[in-house]
This record gives C-alpha cells, sequence and structure tokens, in this order.
C-alpha cells in the first residue's frame, strides 16, 4: 500500500485521522463523523445513517434480491444469486463496493474485504450522496416513502410466504411471475397514491378481501341488456387508456382470487418504489460521486487523511467514472457514473469559472453561488431534464459526444451531430431523450375490454417513432397477461395515426372459463 | 448520528430459499444436465458437486422491450473522426452497438449457457431421481443397538422430570369434585332451608338457623380439608424404548477378471458398480459391499484388488454365484439384510457352466436377494449366459434384471433402465 511509506509533511494540517489500510469499527466512526461535520457544512441533507458492515458472501445475497434487506422469495432472485455466485467465483465480476438503500433511516453496506480508503470512499458516496439524494430529490420525495418502505416489504413476504402455504408455491409463483413481467408497465406516472403505512396497509389488504369481489361483479353483472341499450355497447372501458396495466388488472380481471390481487399489487408498490431510482441514475450516481470526490479532497485539504489515502482514493474514483469511447471493446453506453459526475463539476465550474461561452449559455448561473446551484440542480429536475439544463458545450467536448441516428428506411446510420457550434443543442436534444423512460420503453396501455362480448382484453402499444416490439418476449407476456386476466388478450401496436401495425395474439387455448353471458 | 452495526455474523444464506426455488422450477433441465454430466466425466467424480450449465433462453423473465427497427437516436462518447452529416455504413447484424437501452438482452439470444454449481447432495438427487429400490423392505435388526423413546400414555409413577403438571392438575381437581359432592349437597340443602326460614313470613326459629349454621360452617372446614392436590393424582408422562427398524443392504459385485476383460471393460464395469453403491447409500443407512471376482475360480477380495489386480484363466461363472450363496449363509442372514446383486460381466462362460448358474440363481440367490442385475459390457454377439439368464429373467421380472452396455454413453442410461419406477411391480414388498 502507498500510504504507509508517505510521511505527511505539511505542518499546518490536522493529525491524519489513520494511517492504514486495515479499518476498524472505531476509525469507521471516526471517518463517518468527520464527513457528518463536512456535510453539514455543505449543506446535505440526510436521513440517519445505518452503516451495516457485511461479508462478501452476504453483499451476494443483497445483490440478488434487488439491493433489499428483506424481499419475498422468488425464483429469479436465486437464479441473479445463482449468477452472481458463479462470476464472482470465477472472477469474472467484482463485487459493488457499496448497496445504499432508499429508507429512513438510510441504510448502506460495505464489505469487510474493503480497506480503509474504500470504506471512506463509500461513506461519503452512499451515505452523504446518494442519502441526501434520496432525501432531497423531488421524484423521491413525491413517490418513495422512505420511512415505510422496510415495513411494506416485511409485510409483503409474510404475506406472500403465507399464500405459499395456503395456495402452493406454484400458484404463487404463476402470479408473480406474471406480475415481474409487466411490472415496467405497473407504475403511475403522473398521479401519486396517497402514503400509507405498514398497518394500515393490512388493515385495508383485508378490508379489501370482500370489497373487491363485490364490486367486481357489478362490472361483470350479467342480466340481459335491453334492445335499446345495446347501441351503448361500442363505448369503450376503460373510458380512457391506462397506462398501469398491474393497476388496471388488480381492480378489473374478472377471475382472480383476491389473493391474487393482493399479490399484484404488491409487485406494483414495489414498482412503484424503484420507479425514480431508474428515471435519476445520471443524476443519482453522479451526485453521489460528486460529493464523495468533493469530500474526500477536503478531508485531505484539511490534513485528515494521507497523501497514501488519495492516491488509492483517487485511483478508485477514476475507475468508478470512466468512460471507455464508444468503439473500445469495454463500451457499453454511456457511464452515468462519469455523465452525472462531470456535470455536477461543470455547474461548479461554471459558476466560480464562467468562460464567455457559459455566460452565453448560462446566463442564470455564471458568478453565482455554486453550492446553491447543485443543490437545485439535484433537488428539481429528473435525468432527461437534469441533461437538457445543464449539459454544458465544454462536457460535451471533453466526453466527445456524438450522435446517430438511425433510421431504418435508410441502408446507412448517419451523424447528425456532433460536439460543435451547430451540433450542441441537437446532441444534447438526443442525449436528454435518450434517459427519457417514456422513450426508452415502450408506451403500452389497455385500450379496451370486451365487457359486453368475450370479456377480452386489448392492450395497445402507442409505437414511438415507428419503433416496434421485440417479438419473443412480447408473446411471452401476453400469455402471462392472458393468465392473469383470464379470458383472450391481444395486444396492438399503433402508430402516429392510430393505425394498427403489429398485432399480437396468443393461440388460442382452450379456455376453462369461457362463458359468454 | 449514524449507527454501525457489524453484521457480518448474521446469516449468510438468505438466498438458499431462492437458489432452491430456482432449482425446483427448472428440475427438467437440471437434470437432463446432470444427465450429460455424468455422461462426460469419471464417475469417480460422481461424488462431488457438478458445473450445471442450462440454455439461457429457456430462463429468460420476459419484459416489454423495443426491437429492431423503427427510428431512433443514440450518443456516444469518445467521437474521433466523425463530422455532422457523415454517413456510416450499418454494422452487419442490424442492430449498431449498445442498444441504447442499456439492455443487452435482446442481442445474443441463447448463445451462450447459464452455468451455476450445485453440490453433492442436490447432484445425486438428480441423478437418482424417479429411481427406486426394487422391493425395499425394511428388516428389523436383532440385535440393534438403535432404540427410540416413544410417548405412550400417562402413569401414576414416574420420575418428578416427567410430571405432567395439567394431567395432574386435573386429576386433582376431579378427585375435589368427587370427594366433595355428597358434603356440597347437604350443604346447598341447608342453605337453602335458611333462606326459606330468612324469607317467610312466619317467626325465625332462632334455635334451628343457628344449628344449621354451625352445621354449614363444620361442613365447610370438612370441604377445605380435602388436600389441594395428592400423592395419587400425579400423572406423569410415559415413554417405552419401541426398537427402531433399520434398514441395512449389502452388495455384492461379482465380476469376470478372466483374460477376456479388457481394461476398458472393467473400467465400464466399475463406473456401473459405483453408480449401484451410491444409489444403495442413499437409500440405506449402512450399506457393506462385498467384491467377488472371478475366473474360473471365485474368491472374495478388496476393493483395490477387485478392480484392478491381473488375472488370467478360463470363466466358470458359477464359481462366483457359489460363493456369493456360501457368503450370505455364512453372513448376512436375508431376515436381517436386504441383499443386491450386481453382476458384471463381458458375457463369456464356460459352454456347460451357463445351466449350472441358471440353477444357484434360480434355486439359492433369488429367493434371498431383493434384486438381481446383470450387465453385460460387449458389443459382440450374445453367448448362452445371456440366453440362460433371459429365461431367468422372463420368469422372475421383478427380482432379476439384465441389460447391456456396449459404450461408456450406455452406462448410466441403463443404470436408469434397470432402477426406473415400475408401477405395480413390487412383487416382494
Amino acid at each position: 500500500m502507498l500510504e504507509a511509506e508517505t510521511p505527511v509533511k505539511k505542518v499546518k494540517r490536522k493529525q491524519p485521522l489513520s494511517t492504514d489500510s486495515e479499518w476498524t469499527f472505531e476509525l469507521l466512526q471516526i471517518y463517518d463523523r468527520e464527513f457528518s461535520r463536512l456535510a453539514d457544512k455543505f449543506r446535505l441533507d440526510t436521513y440517519p445513517n445505518q452503516i451495516e458492515v457485511i461479508s462478501s458472501e452476504q453483499m451476494l445475497d443483497a445483490y440478488s434480491s434487488v439491493g433489499m434487506p428483506l424481499m419475498y422469495n422468488h425464483w429469479s432472485y436465486g437464479k441473479s444469486f445463482l449468477s452472481n455466485q458463479q462470476n464472482y467465483q470465477r472472477g469474472s465480476m467484482g463485487l459493488a463496493y457499496e448497496i445504499v438503500i432508499n429508507s429512513d433511516p438510510c441504510i448502506a453496506y460495505l464489505m469487510e474485504e474493503n480497506t480503509m480508503p474504500m470504506q471512506a470512499l463509500v461513506i461519503a458516496h452512499a451515505c452523504y450522496g446518494h442519502n441526501s439524494f434520496f432525501k432531497g430529490n423531488y421524484l423521491f420525495r413525491q413517490w418513495t416513502d422512505a420511512s415505510a418502505i422496510i415495513d411494506y416489504l416485511l409485510f409483503a413476504k409474510s404475506y406472500i410466504a403465507k399464500c405459499e402455504e395456503k395456495y402452493g408455491i406454484s400458484a404463487v409463483e404463476d402470479v408473480l411471475d406474471a406480475c415481474h413481467a409487466l411490472m415496467n408497465q405497473g407504475v403511475n406516472r403522473y398521479q401519486r397514491p396517497t402514503p400509507m403505512s405498514a398497518e394500515q396497509e393490512k388493515a385495508r389488504s383485508q378490508e379489501r378481501e370482500e370489497y373487491i369481489q363485490r364490486n367486481l361483479n357489478d362490472l361483470w353483472r350479467t342480466i340481459p341488456v335491453r334492445e335499446s341499450e345495446k347501441g351503448k355497447q361500442n363505448i369503450r372501458f376503460p373510458k380512457d387508456p391506462e397506462e398501469n396495466l398491474l393497476y388496471f388488472i388488480e381492480k378489473n380481471a374478472p377471475l382472480l382470487e383476491t389473493w391474487q390481487r393482493e399479490l399484484i399489487r404488491i409487485v406494483r408498490k414495489v414498482a412503484q418504489y424503484f420507479y425514480p431510482q431508474r428515471q435519476t441514475q445520471v443524476m443519482n450516481e453522479g451526485w453521489a460521486s460528486f460529493w464523495h470526490y468533493h469530500l474526500m479532497h477536503e478531508m485531505y485539504d484539511e490534513g485528515l487523511i494521507t497523501e497514501g489515502f488519495i492516491m488509492e482514493f483517487l485511483h478508485s474514483h477514476s475507475s468508478v467514472v470512466y468512460q471507455p469511447d464508444f468503439d473500445d471493446p469495454r463500451y457499453s453506453g454511456i457511464n452515468p457514473y462519469t455523465l452525472g459526475f462531470n456535470i455536477y463539476r461543470d455547474i461548479r465550474r461554471i459558476c466560480e469559472n464562467p468562460t464567455d461561452e457559459d455566460r452565453e449559455w448560462f446566463p442564470d448561473l455564471a458568478g453565482t453561488d455554486w453550492l446553491d446551484a447543485v443543490h437545485f440542480a439535484m433537488k428539481n429536475f429528473k435525468d432527461e431534464g437534469f441533461i437538457l439544463q445543464y449539459l454544458s458545450p465544454k462536457v460535451m467536448r471533453d466526453m466527445h459526444l456524438f450522435s446517430i441516428d438511425d433510421n431504418e428506411i435508410n441502408p446507412y446510420l448517419e451523424v447528425d451531430a456532433i460536439h460543435d457550434d451547430p451540433g450542441y443543442r441537437q446532441l444534447r436534444e438526443n442525449l436528454a431523450n435518450q434517459y427519457n423512460l417514456g422513450n426508452r420503453e415502450p408506451n403500452i396501455q389497455v385500450y379496451n375490454v370486451d365487457v359486453r362480448g368475450d370479456r377480452s382484453l386489448t392492450l395497445r402499444h402507442y409505437m414511438h417513432k415507428g419503433r416496434p416490439l421485440e417479438d419473443d418476449s412480447t408473446n411471452e407476456i401476453i400469455k402471462h397477461v392472458r393468465r392473469l386476466w383470464g379470458f383472450e388478450v391481444k395486444l396492438e401496436s399503433v402508430d402516429d395515426e392510430n393505425i394498427v401495425q403489429y398485432s399480437f395474439e396468443p393461440p388460442k387455448e382452450k379456455s376453462s372459463a369461457d362463458a359468454k353471458p | 448520528m449514524s449507527i454501525i452495526i457489524d453484521r457480518r455474523l448474521n446469516g449468510k444464506k438468505k438466498s438458499t430459499v431462492n437458489r432452491q426455488r430456482f432449482l425446483r422450477r427448472y428440475r427438467s433441465l437440471v437434470k437432463e444436465a446432470v444427465q450429460d454430466a455424468v455422461d462426460q466425466r469419471s464417475i469417480t467424480d460422481v461424488e462431488s458437486g457438478s458445473d450445471i450449465s442450462i440454455p439461457k433462453k429457456d430462463l429468460n423473465e420476459p419484459f416489454f422491450h423495443h426491437g429492431q427497427g423503427g427510428h431512433h437516436g443514440h450518443v456516444h462518447p469518445g467521437n474521433k473522426e466523425f463530422n455532422s452529416g457523415d454517413r456510416i455504413q450499418r454494422p452487419p447484424g442490424g442492430g449498431g452497438q449498445g442498444s441504447g437501452d442499456g439492455k443487452a438482452s435482446d442481442s445474443g439470444e441463447g448463445a451462450d449457457d447459464f452455468a451455476f454449481q450445485i453440490n453433492r447432495e442436490e447432484f445425486l438427487e438428480y441423478l437418482f431421481d424417479d429411481l427406486e429400490l426394487p422391493n425395499l423392505i425394511k428388516k428389523e435388526l436383532k440385535d440393534s443397538t438403535d432404540f427410540k423413546m416413544k410417548r405412550a400414555g400417562f402413569t401414576t409413577a414416574g420420575s418428578p422430570d416427567r410430571l405432567n403438571i395439567i394431567r395432574s392438575l386435573r386429576a386433582a381437581h376431579a378427585r375435589r369434585i368427587a370427594l366433595s359432592g355428597k358434603d356440597r349437597k347437604v350443604i346447598r340443602t341447608l342453605k337453602r332451608e335458611l333462606r326459606e326460614m330468612e324469607v317467610s313470613t312466619d317467626d325465625v326459629d332462632e334455635q334451628r338457623a343457628r344449628k344449621i349454621r354451625e352445621e354449614i360452617t363444620v361442613l365447610n372446614k370438612k370441604l377445605k380439608r380435602l388436600p389441594f392436590i395428592d400423592d395419587f393424582d400425579l400423572r406423569f408422562n410415559n415413554m417405552t424404548k419401541v426398537p427402531q427398524p433399520s434398514s441395512k443392504a449389502v452388495m455384492f459385485c461379482v465380476m469376470d477378471v478372466s483374460g477376456s476383460m479388457t481394461r476398458d471393460i472393467k473400467d465400464m464395469a466399475k463406473r456401473f458398480f459405483l453408480l449401484l453403491y451410491l444409489f444403495l447409500e442413499r437409500n440405506y443407512e449402512a450399506v457393506e459391499v462385498v467384491f467377488i471376482r472371478h475366473h474360473s475360480e471365485a474368491r472374495e477380495c478388496d476393493e483395490n484388488d477387485f478392480f484392478y489386480a491381473r488375472e488370467t484363466g478360463g470363466t466358470v461363472v458359477s464359481s462366483a454365484l457359489r460363493l456369493t450363496d456360501e457368503i450370505i449363509t455364512e453372513r448376512y442372514s436375508p431376515s436381517e439384510w436386504n441383499i443386491y446383486i450386481a453382476q458384471a460381466s463381458d458375457g463369456d462362460n464356460w459352454e456347460a457352466d451357463s445351466s449350472k448358474c441358471n440353477d444357484i440363481i434360480l434355486k439359492k440367490l433369488l429367493p434371498v436377494c431383493q434384486y438381481y442385475s446383470y450387465v453385460e459390457i460387449t458389443d459382440r454377439h450374445h453367448q448362452n449366459l445371456w440366453y440362460e439368464y433371459k429365461s431367468i429373467e422372463q420368469a422372475h421380472p421383478g427380482h432379476f434384471a439384465m441389460q447391456q452396455i456396449r459404450s461408456y454413453g450406455d452406462i448410466y442410461p441403463t443404470f436408469r433402465r434397470l432402477f426406473e419406477k415400475k408401477e405395480g411391480s413390487h412383487a416382494g414388498s
């Protein structure tokens, strides 16, 4: 290790907190106290931290259940555990240094194998970076309940375990598989349900049990319709398309048992909890990287850490924010750590040392207080807006960004913008679009249910720029939806003019409940 | 304000359940993979766990995503020579590098396998899945030291540590009710009389009233003297010793080691015996193995000699069978042991001997053994031994089975055929 041989010479500096690369619990505490002091200085508002030291095996466990400390049982987590384990043992994958959970208190896992500089980096990154992001960003504030998530998962886990006991593992698995396939379509994008505590949740789940079934019967009432009312049948149900497929199915599928509805609800809630994280990858990782970088340098400036320590830190840091070029074999898309880190750094630069270009592009930022600026940027955006708002020409130049236009009607790809004067705006817009979940994920909605006919469900995929759905998985999912819905399901891809381009229908099964009214 | 917790001592096996769920779901695929693995590797390391790989495309978790086509843009870093307006040839394969979605799952479909490890127990479980030992009977061991204490009701005598409090108190309660019944009846009538005297409009007979009160007091005192709990109320949990039926098996490995048995053939035989051994080991608590090798005469030997010692000579199978019979009578009484005999040979036998074998098997061995399996390791024509045995198989289908092995790849399938679960073939059990 480097730091052992490097003596600290500067006189005015404080005594370094440690010189050894081994960590101890006392040292963790001391470092955490220092970080906490610095975080206050930079107005990082955080949930209380709960730092848990775990072994690599436990890290593998945590990894495999989407990072949550407790999660219901499902084979897919076993699958990811097996593949992680295999990759880890073969050495083809390193473990993440940390996992941090958006909860109150904010739980962060440190691995025991890490050296002291690594632990310090992780504490700064997770416990002060991510933590303050979870508490500050508007999406998290609006959509997730940090204080309730652990309780809710506990409720979900025991509820699902009970269902397994009562109805069998396979029956539960069928529902969960189907729900997992629809997970990304199981979130409300625009409207937030009122938060609820775990106890309320439990009480409600019992109430719902009777209530839902009663209400359903109304929808599926089979009393004969008078001739005069037949004309009304072309009114669609639901009247407006519904984007949350899981919600729609939970509330309206005619044949589901109440416990199955509750399972759908659980998956839906979990999906909703993770939704903000999927929308703020660049901002979140960038913010955490920005602050670990800053806090560590602050510590170094005060003399609290040795030169060797900061060298090891910088080494880790640069591998975290390393961005391979597009023609590098290691390239797998833009590294969100790099992009986010660069943008936050650049905001600070624009505030402190603006150039003429910056004054032209960011008149509101140039020369203002950088701390206010980064906090504002962290709090009020999601990735697409953040990029659109703050990606500066300098960052585009530094990263040598360029945009490729891939249109299937052309036999070639075209470079439509690069990091030059005419290209900046276009490039920035394209990159922002790339992070827009609405463009990235297919837009699929519940279009109609043939309430008076064969009860078949029609989903519509509103195509974005003519992009079709991938066939194999779509067909698989339709089967899953069919299992939940209980009757025929059809999915149509429609273009901008509402003309059906593709249509997916599962081969007709002999349905057990093909009772036509 | 931060709390630091050491969680390293917490459970590490949080994923065990999920792992089992995964194996359960893909049971058939894993089984196939295990069978492939058995064919590939030397049977001696069947004992360890195994790397299992199953096709990835079978375990996809589908999610809605875009396929090829349409109109989209990607932003990439690291531009070197491109200018706006440059046209690039579409890379072969269509997609262009990096789907831009950050999810590469739509490419490389089924190209690679999903690999993971299973341990020995799991490996054997898949290996012997759906197989069963024919005619398995639990035999009681005469001098078994294996007893289990079982609850057997309650007794009135026992050591204090077996005292059953609920039963004891219940008995005491019953006794108290029984013994006090008469007195309480008297008290009740006296009390009623007293009350009637009080409410009646007639003059109260003070003397009589006092007498009644006194009587009630006396009776109440008498009731109080009843002991709350007495010696004969006590109940004790009764335990009895139950001998554990323990099943033991002995496996006779009989192999021809005459000159015609080449190294290869012996190796195949060894693999077969090992499979059988592992299988028996899973079904019985204790399995003993007796190795009998023979050429023109038979000899009991240890494992090493059995597989590796070289000998030459003619082949008289009956000698080995006779020795087997002797050993059974001497050491393995059929009332105590499940007896399995496995014979491997290349089919050679001295012409006149085969009918003798037939005789010994039918008269001596089959009546005492659970199952007799014969594998012939040869790719030549069958000789008379095979046909003799064939007649036995037809006569005793549940107890005698024979198969032919031609190459290494046949060993496991043959083994499976011999021990397949058969419905309604439980002749002896």
